[in-house]
């Protein structure tokens, strides 16, 4: 490790041990961040990351060890503490309240006041718009948060905590909720406020993105420090085995496929959104059988608006979605599963689950009134148990048993929860809505595996996804998707163009326009960047 | 709770303090009680007493045991109208324009067959009552299914729409001569009467059964499946090819059946329907079905609980010289201490669980989109 011995670290946590009834969350964990470092956290879901940040944040006590801040031992109550001592989180949901506007948000818990009984406006309003400029983003302060984009309201999240004078900075998977500009744009901010001298937590399971912005990584399993590195002198597939524990394929064997007649065919179809825009404008694809179809495309391009109108959550204003020859324009989603069409949703937690219902209910939330789990109006209670059993074991989801509650498993066995259920033998088309989203490493191979499998089982699979390279990794063919419009439609690896994709995602293929583009945000739109995605893969 | 509770202890242990929570605070009421209104001697233990006399009254003997069942009968079936609609994700405050709906049907049906057989006579002018409380519960499922107007909103004004224009009716067109009061005509053989020499009648039977059947209806069928998804996550149940439309409007339906029974029942105890039926039954509803956590046996239990202290009232104010209004001022903090799950486990220092319940139901913001 380098740095001057003399001064000490900014931040140190030593032999950090937090046990909870039957697990210890944190088994001595020690970390050192320095003064304008980046210092990635790695670890899978369930590793441990966020029990760490919650003692360094003051909302956990830690059973042993001790936390230092520039040499001196300190012992951090709770999280006004923390933030008294120059500790900010940025949590990976916006604590932001979207009524107000960015400058009312910013003081709120931290108001300035120009009297006891008033606040100072005018003050705040001038140093929010300081720290905008120093760290290379203009905010207006009067904006109203709810009219921001998901990156802009982030970085009222981090003006939050610049404002309070946090020195430390921890950002919990800020990436995750970030299309790839934005993630572009929100590092180029990371890296000024490293070099001001901040120092920065970064909690990610992505393991190209940590390579990219870290300065250093630490890579936590089972609430223990696996290893500490630096980006250069490791890869992804080295991360990847220190945080699995085992060595991960990150690219699954795509194999060849054998795709044969059209089994989602797509005409002229057009879709509104609840806002009533129309944001489907005339799409047409076909999906043939045994083959995957990718929908690239930055997020709010129509994508999500596409899938409710093929899986019948959304009525279409023209247009017309065929499933096996079958015109199921009209037909209700029941209509449509019970024709042979799964659907892995975007939002899990939305539509995906219901997460106070046990795991067993989940499983047959879309099949619970046909035999064998009912019989007439009656449920056959043994038979959904015993169909969960298998499920469990067949998907490996970790769960304590089939009868707690959807919502007490991680993230990525809430998904393989939905897979199980959605992954049918019997499927004609399966459509994938960003299926790995937020997930760690192993689930996402897992997922991955399972897709090309049901895929040579000749099923048709229609991605949607915002990560490019797991478009790239799995689809046979892409389409891009840019405004409402399917802009190119393009054949997958190897003679798929990462950079010409991701120019098609940013640009729909024609020169730029000079006036501001699809956000509403209002905000400085940076140039569309290329390099959706940096590292290898 | 919206699966099978995980400890029975745990799910039970609010409610409890809660009756707990408020027989202490009504325990300086009485104390007060007796001061101020009956000029007495600072009696510390007035309290006992009083809670003594409640009990020897709604327990003591089989008359007091009768009375307890017959003043629960009523409050299991509008517990059950407010607590299944709660399963559905829906706030039925309608329970009392249901009731009577549902008990002014009865009278008229009851009249009809006033000199059938009793066998067919009191089923038939119940299935009058129950048949009159779902329409009153379906015009606000159709409501909020169709054009998303809160059931809070529309079961509120429908309460006070059902209450005018019954009476009206009452007042004029049904009204029989030959009473000092408005009235309608006798049900004669429909009317309810206590068998065995109690005052448990027909109708406490029919309200016993709706318990395992809700039951049944909730956790052990489709239907049943269906009103759970939709109440605990529309969204997904949407999603997994159910109609939250319908289900909202069957649920509200049923809740209405539920409460149109209870009304029918109080009327047919009656015999008759009269201009003023003053009741608190549809609210009361609210109570039981909070307190019973809106659990088919929850809901028998807490609505045996109210149930012994209406019908254990009277004894108390005879040898404690409690007023009665003091159940009211009991049943009233039970369920502010409810609605204040936070205070209470404040209070006890119990561990917060994630899931809000049934009472999310009540505090959630208004205005959601109607999905499906």
């Amino acid at each position: 490790m380098s740095g001057p011995e003399s001064a000490p670290p900014r931040l140190q946590m030593r032999g950090i041990t937090k046990r909870y009834p039957g697990v210890i969350a944190n088994n001595k964990i020690d970390l050192d961040v320095k003064a304008g470092e980046i210092h990635a956290l790695l670890g899978e879901n369930g590793a441990g990351k966020t029990t760490l940040m919650n003692v360094l944040f003051g909302l956990a006590r830690p059973d042993e060890g001790e936390i230092l801040l520039d040499g001196e031992p300190v012992q951090i109550t709770d999280p006004a503490d923390a933030i008294a001592r120059g500790i900010g989180m940025v949590h990976q949901h916006f604590m932001l309240i979207p009524v107000l506007t960015v400058a009312e948000n910013i003081l709120l818990g931290a108001e300035t006041m120009a009297n006891s009984i008033f606040l100072d406006r005018r003050e705040a309003r001038r140093r929010i718009i300081e720290l905008g400029k120093r760290f290379g983003f203009e905010i207006d302060p009067d904006a109203r948060v709810e009219n921001l984009s998901v990156g802009w309201q982030q970085r009222v999240e981090i003006l939050k905590a610049l404002y309070r004078q946090a020195s430390i900075l921890v950002l919990d998977e800020p990436t995750a909720v970030l299309t790839p500009q934005e993630t572009v744009e929100v590092f180029a901010v990371l890296r000024r406020l490293a070099a001001e001298g901040h120092s920065i937590i970064f909690i990610s399971h992505k393991l190209y993105e940590v390579l990219e912005i870290a300065d250093r990584i630490t890579v936590i399993r089972r609430g223990e420090v696996v290893g500490t590195r630096l980006p250069s002198e490791t890869n992804e597939d080295d991360l990847a085995e220190l945080m699995v524990g085992r060595e991960v394929q990150l690219a699954v064997e795509r194999g060849t496929s054998n795709p044969s007649e059209p089994v989602l065919t797509v005409e002229d179809l057009r879709v509104r959104s609840d806002r009533g825009q129309e944001v489907v404008r005339g799409v047409s694809f076909a999906v043939r059988a045994g083959e995957i179809l990718g929908i690239a495309g930055v997020a709010g391009n129509g994508q999500d608006e596409l899938v409710e109108a093929i899986t019948g959550l959304r009525r279409s204003i023209g247009g017309t979605v065929h499933l096996a020859g079958q015109n199921i324009t009209a037909w209700s989603v029941r209509e449509r599963r019970e024709h042979g069409l799964g659907y892995v949703p975007g939002d899990r937690q939305k539509y995906g689950l219901v997460l106070g219902f046990t795991v067993s209910d989940n499983l047959v939330l879309t099949r619970y009134y046909n035999r064998p789990f009912a019989r007439g109006i009656q449920r056959a209670d043994a038979a959904i148990e015993e169909w969960a059993r298998g499920k469990i074991k067949e998907f490996d989801i970790r769960t304590p048993s089939w009868a707690v509650p959807a919502g007490t498993l991680s993230g990525g066995n809430q998904q393989k929860v939905i897979v199980a259920r959605e992954f049918t033998p019997d499927l004609k088309v399966l459509v994938l809505d960003q299926p790995t989203r937020g997930l760690d490493v192993g689930s996402i191979e897992f997922i991955h595996k399972q897709a090309i499998g049901t895929r040579d089982a000749g099923t048709g699979i229609l991605l949607i996804s915002a990560e490019l390279d797991e478009i790239l990794e799995l689809c046979d063919r892409i389409a891009v998707m840019y405004r409402g419009e399917i802009v190119a439609l393009v054949d997958g690896r190897p003679t798929a163009n990462k950079e010409e994709i991701g120019l098609l995602m940013a640009t729909g293929g024609r020169v730029p326009a000079e006036g501001p583009p699809t956000d509403t945000s209002g905000q400085v739109e940076t140039a569309p960047d290329t390099s959706v995605r940096g590292g290898t893969s | 709770m919206i699966s099978r509770p995980r400890s029975y202890a745990g799910w039970v242990l609010v409610p409890a303090l809660s009756i707990l929570l408020a027989l202490l605070v009504a325990s300086v009421l009485i104390i007060a009680s007796g001061v101020i209104g009956r000029q007495r001697e600072l009696d510390l233990l007035l309290p006992l007493v009083a809670y003594r006399s409640l009990l020897v009254g709604a327990f003591g003997n089989l008359r007091g045991i009768a009375n307890t069942i017959v003043a629960a009968t009523p409050l299991m079936l509008t517990g059950l109208a407010v607590g299944v609609g709660l399963k559905a994700g829906l706030f039925n405050i309608g329970a009392t324009g249901q009731v009577l709906l549902g008990g002014f049907a009865a009278a008229l049906v009851g009249t009809q067959v006033a000199d059938a057989p009793l066998f067919i006579a009191v089923p038939v002018a119940m299935l009058g009552g129950i048949l009159a409380g779902a329409l009153a519960g379906f015009i606000p499922g159709f409501l909020k299914a169709f054009t998303g107007a809160h059931e809070v909103v529309t079961t509120i004004m429908l309460n006070a729409l059902i209450q005018l224009i019954v009476s009206g009716l009452v007042n004029d067109i049904f009204r029989v001569p030959g009473f000092s009061f408005a009235r309608t005509a006798t049900v004669g053989n429909a009317a309810l009467t206590g068998f065995g020499g109690t005052t448990i009648h027909l109708g406490a039977i029919f309200a016993f059964v709706c318990i395992p059947l809700s039951y049944w209806l909730l956790w052990r069928t489709t239907v049943g499946f269906e009103i759970r998804a939709v109440g605990a996550n529309p969204t997904a149940a949407l999603y997994a090819g159910m109609h939250p439309r319908r289900m909202m409007i069957l649920t509200m339906s049923l809740c209405g059946a539920f409460a149109g029974l209870a009304g029918a029942i109080e009327i047919l105890r009656l015999g008759y329907y009269p201009a003023v039926f003053g009741t608190s039954i549809g609210f009361d509803g609210i109570t039981v079905a909070l307190l019973g956590r809106a659990d088919p046996v929850g809901i028998l239990f807490s609505a045996l609980l109210l149930g012994a202290m209406r019908a254990g009232a009277p004894l108390m104010q005879i040898e404690a010289r409690v007023p009665v209004e003091i159940i009211d001022v009991i049943q009233g903090v039970i369920l502010i201490f409810l609605a204040a799950e936070i205070v209470v486990r404040r209070i006890f220092r119990l561990r917060t669980t994630p899931e809000a319940g049934e009472l999310q139901t009540i505090t959630r913001t208004y205005g959601e989109k109607v999905v499906g």
